[in-house]
Formats: structure tokens, sequence, C-alpha cells
């Protein structure tokens, strides 16, 4: 029987452009918060999985590198990677080996220097990210190109508009101007979005996430150990995971993603959560906008819209606070920005505080069912993660 | 690019040699031995259409060297009946492209990697000519 597992601390840096801090640096703004909020000691801590993607950056073992740093030399390491799902990742990993008795404490960091190399640089590693020798020396597909084949194909099939993807982006950024820790802290508007240039039509740089520096981490704890650090814990109570083919071209559908889909359908059965009442069993959720599309087509594979309806969920600002549920208070990865392993692990962090009511005012969800649900996809739907946090004590 | 793998998949990659599986019979490119819709590992190589229609596409404006010097690139999602791929549009004005436009694939030099290195080609799509036009 799998031991129940829970979120302790919470840490999170500023996001943004971070020429100020090195990569151990980064990461000890946040591994220190976490460990302050949990109240523990490096001698507490079993294990530590730490989310890199890297290349970018200077340091090729970036995990020893910050343990030096944070004074944690020794304890039992490993980096993990899924692209942009690397920090759901990491904590899946080590939810796991606290499941399983392997370990009681473990901290859990994701961290990413990606302005350490020029921006064209950083276009060609995201661009080549999917399926190389296929798709991106063949046919020159960038990244954006890959979101803006679905972004046309939803478009076409259901009628929705480019104006309906910018609503998505005033959104997130609505929030993230609530959000010091941001790295865009301010409001835009729909003619703004739609006024900026096309980086792979129909996706314009304002429905794209920013290259990002930052780290966020979390500390998690077996059932009993949690018990004695906290009396107010955020349990993970399930976790799906799901991945889809690095060639684009074998793929079904083009208005959905499957790995989403399968992540999702795995993580509600073992929750216990019927997918056509998705919306109402959580307080908020953390979804995935790399590009404005995504997190449209998000609300679908959620089941918090039907197929073909998600577009509808953005063009009602039905997903602010207040509507049928809201999404991406932090900002999201278009404004709070997109440092690719911190996110699954940022998105952690902020459903913890949510959850517990200590957001900055303006972004604050009410929170009811204390339940929420982050959707970490990496790469073009080729891995997902969604996992289901909450206050109560799962089954 | 090394020149060994360019030649091991020049079939593939230069004449639309994609796969099909024997035991679910579905068509896919490019070619793996595995099949991507059933598991099968009973695939064969098979010579795909070179005619279909655009599915979907985007106008690519931000690339890098690495891929392309010039921009934009119309890339699209191309139906191929039996199977879809994923390539570039050539010889069309960009504001020409729509869906269900019917496309033919051509084989085009893409780039030259230096004075003595691997010249790239790659198949891409322009649009179908058809009578009276």
């Amino acid at each position: 029987m799998p031991r129940r597992v829970a979120i302790v601390g919470t840490g999170h840096s500023k996001f943004g452009v971070r020429s100020d801090a090195s990569i151990p640096e980064l990461a000890w703004e946040a591994i220190s918060e976490a460990m302050k909020e949990a109240g523990i000691e490096g001698r507490d801590i079993d294990l530590v999985v730490m989310g890199n993607v890297g290349g970018w950056s200077s340091e090729p073992l970036p995990a020893i590198v910050s343990l030096e740093y944070a004074g944690l030399e020794g304890k039992p390491v490993y980096r993990v990677e899924a692209a942009c799902a690397t920090g759901s990742a990491a904590i899946k990993a080590a939810r796991d080996a606290i499941a399983s008795g392997d370990a009681d404490i473990a901290l859990v960091f994701g961290v990413e220097k990606m302005n350490e190399s020029p921006t064209p640089t950083v276009v060609e590693f995201i661009g080549r990210a999917g399926n190389y020798f296929w798709e991106f020396e063949n046919f020159g597909l960038t990244f954006p190109g890959y979101y803006a084949l679905y972004a046309t194909a939803y478009m076409s099939k259901y009628g929705a508009t480019e104006e309906d993807m910018c609503m998505v982006s005033v959104k997130n950024h609505y929030y993230a101007s609530h959000n010091p820790k941001a790295q865009f802290p301010r409001k835009i508007d729909v003619e703004s979005c739609m006024g900026s240039r096309y980086v792979a039509w129909p996706l314009k740089l304002l429905d794209s996430s920013p290259i990002t520096d930052g780290a966020a981490a979390v500390v998690l704890a077996s059932e009993d150990v949690a018990s004695k650090l906290t009396d107010s814990p955020v349990w993970i109570e399930a976790i799906g995971a799901a991945s889809d083919t690095s060639n684009l071209s074998k793929r079904a559908q083009f208005t959905s993603l499957r790995a989403a889909r399968l992540a999702v359908e795995q993580a509600y059965k073992r929750a216990g959560i019927e997918r056509e009442r998705a919306a109402s069993e959580f307080d908020l959720a953390e979804v995935h906008d790399c590009f404005t599309i995504a997190e449209i087509m998000a609300y679908e594979d959620l089941g918090f819209a039907r197929p073909g309806e998600g577009y509808m969920l953005a063009r009602e600002e039905q997903t602010y606070i207040g509507g049928l549920i809201p999404v991406n208070l932090s900002g999201g990865l278009k404004a709070k920005g997109h440092p690719l392993a911190a996110t699954g692990v940022s998105m952690a962090v902020d459903i913890v505080r949510q959850l517990h009511g200590r957001v900055e005012k303006g972004r604050q969800a009410p929170i009811k069912r204390g339940r929420a649900i982050a959707h970490n996809i990496g790469g073009t739907g080729h891995y997902a993660y969604v996992t289901i946090y909450s206050s109560s004590k799962p089954r | 690019m090394s020149a060994p793998i360019v030649w091991r998949f020049k079939e593939s990659k230069q004449r639309l040699v994609g796969g099909r599986c024997d035991s679910c019979g579905r068509a896919f490119y490019p070619l793996t031995y595995g099949c991507p819709y059933c598991g099968a590992r009973s695939v064969k190589e098979f010579v795909l259409p070179r005619e279909g229609k655009i599915v979907s596409y985007s106008i690519v404006y931000s690339t890098t060297d690495a891929a392309r010097f010039e921009t934009p690139i119309v890339l699209a999602l191309v139906d191929l009946g039996v199977a879809r791929v994923i390539a570039e549009i050539t010889d069309i004005d960009p504001s020409e492209v729509s869906e269900d436009m019917k496309v033919e694939a051509v084989l085009r030099k893409v780039r030259e990697e230096g004075e003595s290195g691997v010249i790239v080609y790659a198949l891409k799509f322009r649009p179908l000519l058809v009578d009276g036009d």
C-alpha cells in the first residue's frame, strides 16, 4: 500500500531575466524559502530531486553545484528531464520515493537559466525539441510553429478567433500584475496583443510565453512526518502522466493533446473525479499556457469545456475568479514566465499558497473545496503531467 | 548533420518512403520499425503518394539560422490520404496558402553546411497545377 505524501514547504524565486544570479544562487532563493517554511534543516532531507532542462546554461551538472551551494552535499540526488513538464516529473519522482517508503522527506527543486545563451540559440534549442532530424532541419519547424499548426486547425474547425486567444493572454497578464514574482507583472489589453508581431501565424508575440530564468522548490513529506511538521499539509492526491509521438505527422488530432487527455483520465480515475463535473471539483487550476491556444485546449482536455467550446470560456471570461473555474491566477507561463524545469514546481508552489489562502490580494481564489489541479505539458504534448492537490487527506 | 545519417535516410527523406504496418494496415511518415498506432514491429517500407492537401498550416516569421536563413516560411500538415506529413510549402506567396489547397511533393535544396559539409535536400510541397489555371 503506497504511503500518502504531502507538500510541507514551498519556495519561489523572482522570475525574469536574472543576470544577477547564477544557477545555484537562483536555486537557493527557492530552496531556502521552502526549507524555512517546512521548518527543516539539511540533515532532515533523505532525497533531493532536481529538475533542469539545460543546454543553454553554463553548468552541465546543476544538481551537484546547487546542492554544494545550499550546504546539502552528500545527499542522494538526481536530475530529471521531461522538457517543459520537468518540474512535475521531478515532483512525481520524489512522491514515488516517499510513497514507496524509500524516503520520509524529499526536496524537489526546478531551476532554469535560459538567458545564459543568446536568444537565437535558445530559439534553436527549443525548436529542436520535438524531432530534430525529421522536423526541425527538414522543415524549419520552430516550437511556436508546432503550436501554430494546432491553433490553425482549432480555429478552422471550431470558429475561434485570434481575439479569443488574446483574451487568454490578457487574463494571465491581469493576474500576473498582482504577482510580484512574475516576469511581466503588468496588464495588457486585447488591442496590444492583436497588434503584436506574428511569431508563427496565427500566434503572435503576446500569445507566447517568454524566455525566463527562475527557480521553485517544494518539500515533500510522508504522512507521519508531515503531521509533525505542519497542521496545513497539502496532499498530492493523484498524478496522471503520459506521452505522445515526437513526430507531429503521426498524430491523429490537432485540436487537442492526446498525452494530456490520457494523463487527465488517469488522474481523475485515481481521485474519483468525473470528467463532466471536473470544473466544479476544483477551486482553481494552473494550466500549461506556453501559447494561448494551449490554455484553450487545456480547458477541453481537462473537461472544463466540451470539445470545441474551450475558446468560449476565454471569450466569456469564465476562467477569471468568479467564473466557472479560475485558471492561472499566478499569471501562467505567459506572464509569470516559463523557466522550463521550474514551471511544474512553480505550479505546485502557487497552488499550495492558494489553498492556504495566502497569495496576494487580487489573485486569491475563494477556497471552498480545498482542491486544485496542475496541468503541465512538455514539448507540444510530447509529455503530459496532471497533478491533483488537496487540503483534505486522500482516501 | 553528418553525411552517414543523410545517406542512410536518403530514400525516406528524399523520396517519401514511409512505413506501413502489416498488423493494423496503417501507413505513417517518417519510417520507424515500430507501428505508432498498434505497437506491432511488423512494419514494411511503403512509398507514399506524392500529392495531397493542406490540413493545417502556419507562417513562421521567426526562426534561426540553424533551420532557415530567410523567413517567412510556410509550414503545413499535408494529408496524403493514407498518411500525413509535415513539410514546408514552397513556390507560394504566404498570403495565398489555404486549407484544402492541393499540393505535390518536390525535392529542393535546403542548405549547404559550409565548403565541405553536407548539402541538405528535403522534400517540400508546392501548389498543384491543374488544367485551366
